[in-house]
């Protein structure tokens, strides 16, 4: 579209001369994204019922993915949603449903940071991240790739082979350690 | 490309238009197709073919109370079908429907439709465990383990067609189709000799993600009542009725996409739009012939045929390809 033809509401979206619009408009969306990845946070931490915190990690991790995207990299976003949101969360509620567990959380005693002690804790950690947010030079780093997936596969099979087998190995590990678990206690 | 914010709100519109419109309108071709096959007329009272009938229905689940019932997790039952909609809308933006319709090209395509469609796995679950119903919970369990199960060998199927074309860019593998039957992605080359046996596969698979019958336990009338959304009624319903039919939609559109050559024409003329729409309603057509043809499978029988069967198939067409693609 030639932004010198756009008139009226038209141009109020397209026109080069109102980027800022456009830049204000992005900002919002961000905060969105912010809000719901911390409202996913939240209701993951306090929901009382286990399912719900799982429907709250399945929000935060869609707020995750929403920023990647946000930040040109389409191609963790999508691995983001496609792993965290398709596979982890859609396991834990499934592994819930089989396992039944008590609706309720456990009240136990509370622990020696509940109280005064927490809320020194907690402001000690954000004033320490204000103050690294605020006096940290931020540099921008040069676009590399535009986060083509035929580079990130090069990447990972050639520079990066070596972390891409350890984390196979984890998985490894994983798998069989829930085999171990699964089968002990059952007779053969 | 310069995506404007004008652009984006078009596309979207005009997504969330095409996913509803379809949704409708298939209802109305499925019980009619449905008429046919089982020799009775099916709806043919409203409007001319009985065409007016889908209004009717949204009008009536628009109109209809919205119970919730007593114990039922409120917030999780009303955001279940919802998230059944959404992502299959959301998937819509990134089909191009021919060279220049197209939301919002992405290079990875292929993956953004998995990634938005593996939530409606997320849902299902919710909807039966919010609505506190025996036969809903144990329905979605079953859902969920036939969608987990069917992802595998379609994402295999898919990484032997990306390994053959190089590309996720749903776009570039239509391009890599172009110019006749015999380009097509269906049709066995040198370097793939399994490719129709690979169609099967996720074809098949693409009826099971969609929860299709003979593969619908998760809403096995005859032993679960309505299966995951037995507790919903009105628009909640409606809202798990269109995302089912929008799925298909898309399923029917990355069929044609990966395998028949997306909007080019069999013998290579004038390709468009029409071709591509021909080939989704083929396929979406096919789709209604096989739920009213042959019964449901039981549950044992269809996770044994994913992992017994369709998996090591596809398994070894895709060290196949990867092999004969080095030779040739």
């Amino acid at each position: 579209m030639n932004p010198t033809d756009a008139s009226g509401i038209i141009g109020f979206f397209t026109n080069d001369g109102f980027a800022g619009y456009a830049d204000a408009l992005a900002g919002i969306v961000f905060l969105i994204m912010l809000a719901t990845t911390i409202i996913g946070g939240i209701i993951a931490c306090n929901a009382e019922r286990l399912v719900r915190a799982v429907a709250g990690l399945a929000l935060c991790f869609i707020g995750v993915a929403a920023i990647y995207y946000y930040l040109n990299s389409p191609f963790v976003a999508m691995m983001q949603m496609l792993i965290y949101v398709g596979a982890v969360c859609v396991t834990i509620a499934f592994a819930i449903m089989l396992a039944a567990p008590e609706n309720n959380k456990k009240q136990g005693p509370p622990g020696p940071l509940s109280g005064p002690l927490g809320l020194v804790t907690a402001g000690l950690v954000t004033i320490g991240m204000i103050g690294l947010a605020v006096n940290t030079k931020f540099q921008a780093m040069p676009t590399v790739n535009m986060g083509e997936v035929k580079l990130i596969g090069a990447g990972l099979l050639t520079s990066y082979s070596m972390v891409f087998e350890l984390v196979s190995i984890v998985l490894l590990i994983a798998i069989i350690g829930s085999l171990v678990i699964a089968r002990h206690g059952r007779s053969k | 490309m310069s995506l404007t914010i004008l652009n984006v709100i078009i596309a979207v519109v005009i997504a969330i238009g095409f996913a509803a419109l379809n949704a409708a309108y298939l209802v109305w071709a499925e019980r009619r197709g449905a008429g046919r096959i089982q020799r009775r007329p099916g709806p043919n009272v409203n409007g001319p073919l009985g065409l007016l009938q889908p209004l009717a229905d949204g009008i009536k689940l628009m109109t209809k109370q919205l119970v919730i019932p007593g114990g039922a997790d409120k917030a999780l039952f009303m955001v279940a079908p919802v998230l059944a909609m959404a992502p299959a809308i959301i998937s819509f933006v990134t089909i191009p429907f021919s060279e220049s319709i197209v939301a919002h090209s992405m290079n990875i395509g292929v993956l953004m439709i998995f990634a938005f469609a593996s939530l409606s796995g997320f849902s299902i679950l919710l909807a039966g465990w919010s609505s506190r119903n025996k036969y809903g919970m144990m329905a979605s369990v079953r859902a969920v383990s036939q969608n987990i199960s069917y992802e595998v060998p379609m994402l295999i199927t898919v990484i032997t067609i990306v390994m053959m074309t190089g590309t996720m860019d749903l776009k570039e593998l239509v391009a890599a189709q172009s110019g006749g039957i015999w380009n097509w992605n269906l049709i066995p080359s040198l370097s793939s000799p399994l490719m129709p046996v690979a169609f099967l596969i996720f074809f098949i698979c693409s009826l099971a993600e969609t929860n299709r019958a003979p593969f619908d336990l998760g809403e096995a009338e005859s032993e679960l009542v309505a299966g995951f959304h037995t507790e919903y009624g009105s628009m909640g319903f409606g809202l798990f009725f269109m995302g089912e039919y929008a799925n298909i939609v898309i399923g029917a559109s990355l069929i044609t996409i990966l395998f028949l050559g997306g909007w080019g024409c069999p013998l290579g003329l004038f390709p468009g739009v029409w071709w591509f729409l021909l080939k989704i309603y083929m396929l979406i057509f096919s789709f209604i012939w096989i739920r009213w043809t042959f019964p449901r499978t039981t549950i044992y029988g269809l996770l044994n045929l994913s992992w017994k069967i369709l998996i090591p198939i596809s398994l070894f067409n895709l060290l196949l390809t990867a092999g004969l693609l080095k030779v040739f």
